[in-house]
């Protein structure tokens, strides 16, 4: 922020007006004004002083740039470490992994850095210091605009931008400043005629601009936080020919904010009809399987009519303030148990999470009521088998190609029972034990679509029905973006007067059969001095 | 779907004899940096004497301080054919040489573009005597083949990336390699449309050695095979947010190399370290300064707009502005680094030295935001095309 208490300012006002006014050495003249502002503090201040001291220090613009350096250097650990916000799992394991290290780092809020409390000091502070900058300078800023420009110092030779000449022969001192006045009025400067000379300014736009930014600087990060306050967002996972109703219960997740109201919740239901997923098959080297198109078909109910909607990446279905989007996908094969009697115990798709560009995925499948023992089968999907060099299974491409089910069967206590909380995705095996195949080794079903494998000691078949595709939805709902907008918009226009608005004053004299026009730049300006010359050109013709 | 995988080798082909042509200019421009010390000392010497007695005289209602200012700058200014129709430097400029300045503005383009020393004569107006041209013609012509080798380079370079954004049908900037490609040409055209405006063609060995190194990379470590886009991002924005992301790139290096110009002139002003010897034909430092500060300064609204749109399209493709994404990290820590490179330089006590350095912090995580986050961090703007 400009004139800061040590005189300095947005874009570099002060010390470059010096430097341009006469020369000076950089920041002479924000020595002076900021004479105070680099001793320490001074001794039998009281409290008060103190405060008063403190304030003034945290509004210093050494102070607001020594902020913005933390900031820089305190956001960075959210890039190196795993974030809860992220990904809690990740952080989980994280820790689980590092021990005493990763317990030190959790109590230093480095997984949560965004939110830490010494994050949040850090952009606090430097939301004080900026509050501390602007109002004042606000004030100051109003006033000025309603000032006449400042009246012409004697020796304007001075001046960086200086042109001279004899007042033009017939022509009276008075008819030329006012004809300077009305030249400089055309070109958008304020303008007032003294005795001997005229007197212009231009450029307020430029802190205008300045202000402007700051402001909406400060309007975008208390928008952010109410966005946090009064939006939700929820994760859904639907597989094809699933129907989805908005309502809590039927989220995965769920995350609103403080001051989310859960009842006024939009009344929607969705329905995924199909997905499809398209992965190059042309493209060499590392491109060859990307994915080159995802599209979800949906049906949105809500007041009785049915839409049909063609979601895919990068175009969120909107509904009444609350947006859809597509956020994942993968593969759920559709899986039938039956028992020694060949009564059906389990049938379904089972979602299964992908872990690499290549869609290998791993799922579990659990049947708590197979019989006597309850069973349970960790699962790898290939969509697309083959053989890697060592001869292992794995897949080679994203596409259902060559489907095939690997699983090994357990059986005993799934541990459903326990009242626990149990992930769909992952077997507890603490209490089971492997189903061992004939040979005495444990199991293990290698399967495709269609194929039905018995399980040995009459525990009944397990059947590969087809593989269905499933969708992961993001449903999203945020008031506040229409003015994060807005404010961001602001922003960007603030910053471009605030950098590029050139303020320069001008002034024309008449005296003792001579003109002067002299031109000086306040702040980056590189035509101050074309500015005198072409007005001195246009006054002397 | 199609890729046209004859046109995708000819580009890579091309990629290829745009290194070598720049390679060459590199060379020459290096050259005409470090050699023949000897004669440009001798003309500097010359024109320096020469602009002082011409300072002294209109010295008049001028502060002393300001002419030898002005006369030690002029033996600088001496090494450029037209630096007269300097823009950015227009005030110090009209201190050495009044009203001339104004004389030669109107000519800018001829003055860029001639290439004889009579046409040259002819821009440079009666601000720059006889000497000085007989000087300059002589050790300039280095400078003056290195950028034309440079044009040619570009235009291979602008060759590659067109048939490459041809042989997919989409905007050349996927992935790592076609982004590095694109930034890299980008920073080049930024380079020569400030030589048109202010003769800095001592940066002619750092941007064609940078561009060099840029291509390298882009043919070898980022290389990815011509292909379609991922889902995540076939969106509009791309033709937005990614052509302001490179232009912010190209403009912030380009500013960072005149923050080392700067650096080094600075130092040879205040130590004289006969290493430097070449820094006297450079610009004072502090006009370095002046021209690295406005190009970060449209740099920094250029990154401004960036994270905004990016924040726009990551609300559209991921359902949210702002994820502290790794990528989103380091383009805000990015942006918070310039913007206290702008307020430094209005903090006493930070001399332009100091001042230089956050510039080149900034621009080192400009650096690492593409190359390191890119490559090594998890996220989602994984879009480098490398297989991990």
């Amino acid at each position: 922020m400009a004139k800061r208490r040590n005189g300095a300012a947005a874009g570099s006002e002060p010390a470059e007006e010096a430097a341009q006014a006469g020369r000076a050495p950089r920041g002479s003249l924000a020595d002076r004004r900021g004479g105070a502002s680099r001793t320490a503090a001074p001794a039998n201040l009281g409290v008060l002083g103190m405060a008063r001291w403190a304030w003034r220090q945290l509004t210093t613009m050494r102070a607001a740039l020594i902020l913005l350096l933390i900031l820089a250097l305190a956001a960075i650990p959210g890039s190196l470490l795993p974030q809860r916000i992220q990904d809690p799992g990740r952080v989980t394991t994280y820790i689980q992994d590092n021990g005493q290290l990763g317990q030190v780092l959790d109590r230093l809020q480095l997984f949560d850095v965004y939110s830490s409390f010494w994050f949040s000091a850090v952009y606090i502070l430097l939301m004080i210091s900026l509050v501390g900058c602007v109002v004042p300078r606000s004030a100051q800023h109003w006033k000025a605009m309603r000032a006449k420009p400042p009246k012409a110092p004697r020796r304007l030779g001075r001046m960086p931008g200086y042109e001279e000449f004899a007042l033009p022969e017939g022509q009276a001192p008075q008819a030329l400043l006012l004809q300077a006045q009305k030249r400089l009025k055309r070109a958008g400067y304020r303008t007032a005629l003294a005795e001997d000379h005229v007197a212009a300014e231009r450029g307020y736009l430029r802190e205008t601009g300045n202000l402007v930014f700051h402001i909406s600087l400060l309007a975008l990060v208390i928008t952010m936080a109410a966005g946090s306050l009064f939006g939700y967002s929820g994760q859904r996972v639907l597989v094809e020919g699933d129907t989805f109703t908005n309502s809590l219960v039927s989220y995965d997740s769920f995350e609103p904010g403080s001051y989310y109201d859960s009842d006024r919740m939009p009344d929607f239901r969705l329905r995924l009809d199909s997905f499809d997923a398209t992965f190059d098959t042309q493209a060499q080297g590392s491109q060859f399987g990307q994915p080159r198109s995802f599209l979800a078909k949906v049906t949105e109910t809500s007041n009785g009519a049915s839409t049909q909607h063609e979601l895919r990446v990068n175009e969120p279905i909107r509904i009444n303030g609350t947006r859809v989007y597509l956020t994942g996908n993968g593969y759920a094969p559709v899986v039938t148990t039956r028992n020694a009697k060949g009564q059906v115990t389990f049938s379904g798709p089972v979602v299964f999470l992908p872990e690499d560009g290549n869609y290998t995925s791993r799922g579990v499948i659990k049947v708590p009521d197979a019989g006597k023992e309850q069973l349970g089968f960790g699962a790898v999907l290939l969509p697309t088998a083959g053989l890697n060099q060592d001869d292992e299974l794995i897949s080679t491409f994203a596409g259902l190609e060559r489907p095939y089910l690997v699983m090994t069967a357990y059986k005993g206590n799934l541990g459903l029972d326990s009242g626990q909380a149990q992930s769909v995705y992952e077997l507890d095996t603490s209490e089971m034990e492997p189903i061992a195949g004939a040979d005495g080794q444990p199991l293990r079903l290698e399967m495709s679509p269609g194929k039905t494998a018995q399980l040995p000691d009459g525990l009944g078949s397990i059947t590969l029905d087809r593989i269905d595709k499933y969708v992961s939805l993001d449903v999203r709902h945020d008031p506040t973006q229409g003015f994060m907008l807005v404010f961001s918009v602001l922003l960007v226009a603030g910053l471009g007067l605030s950098l590029f608005v050139p303020r320069r004053r001008m002034w024309v004299r008449v005296k003792d059969g001579r003109v002067e026009v002299a031109a000086l730049a306040r702040g980056e300006d590189p035509r101050v001095q074309a500015a005198a010359a072409d007005l001195a050109v246009d006054l002397r013709d | 779907m199609d890729v046209n995988v004859t046109l995708a080798a000819w580009s890579n082909l091309l990629v290829y004899s745009a290194m070598a042509v720049y390679a060459i200019a590199f060379l020459v421009y290096a050259f005409d940096l470090f050699g023949r010390q000897r004669t440009a000392d001798a003309a500097a010497r010359r024109t320096a004497a020469e602009a002082r007695a011409g300072a002294r005289s209109r010295a008049g209602s001028r502060a002393q301080g300001r002419a030898g200012r002005a006369s030690a700058k002029s033996s600088v200014h001496r090494t450029s054919r037209h630096e007269q129709v300097a823009v950015l430097d227009a005030e110090d400029e009209a201190d050495a040489d009044g009203g001339q300045a104004r004389a030669g503005s109107s000519e800018p383009a001829e003055a860029a573009d001639a290439d004889g020393p009579s046409a040259g004569a002819g821009a440079d107006g009666p601000g720059a005597g006889a000497p000085e041209r007989g000087a300059s013609g002589g050790i300039r012509r280095l400078a003056r083949v290195g950028t034309a080798l440079t044009v040619l380079a570009l235009l291979l370079h602008i060759a590659a990336i067109v048939t490459r954004c041809l042989s997919v049908m989409r905007v050349p900037w996927g992935n790592m390699m076609e982004y590095a490609m694109t930034a890299s040409a980008i920073a080049c055209i930024v380079y020569l449309v400030t030589v048109r405006v202010k003769d800095v063609r001592y940066l002619g060995t750092f941007v064609t050695g940078a561009v060099l190194l840029a291509l390298g990379l882009s043919i070898t470590v980022f290389y990815t095979p011509a292909a379609q886009l991922v889902p995540a991002l076939q969106n509009y924005w791309i033709y937005i947010h990614v052509p302001i992301a490179i232009l912010s790139t190209a403009l912030l290096s380009v500013s960072a190399a005149l923050a080392v110009f700067q650096m080094l002139r600075a130092w040879r002003e205040a130590k004289s370290p006969r290493i430097l010897r070449f820094m006297d034909r450079l610009p004072a430092s502090d006009d370095i300064e002046k021209a690295s500060y406005r190009i970060a300064a449209v740099g920094f609204i250029t990154w401004t707009f960036t994270l905004i749109a990016g924040a726009i399209w990551a609300e559209v493709a991921w359902g949210r502005y702002w994820g502290w994404d790794s990528k989103e990290i380091w383009t805000f820590v990015v942006w918070v680094v310039y913007a206290a490179y702008l307020h430094s330089r209005a903090t006493r006590g930070w001399s332009p030295t100091k001042v230089a350095v956050l510039n080149l912090v900034g621009f080192l995580c400009v650096i690492f935001n593409f190359t390191i986050v890119n490559v090594f961090f998890n996220g989602l703007h994984a879009y480098s095309g490398l297989s991990s």
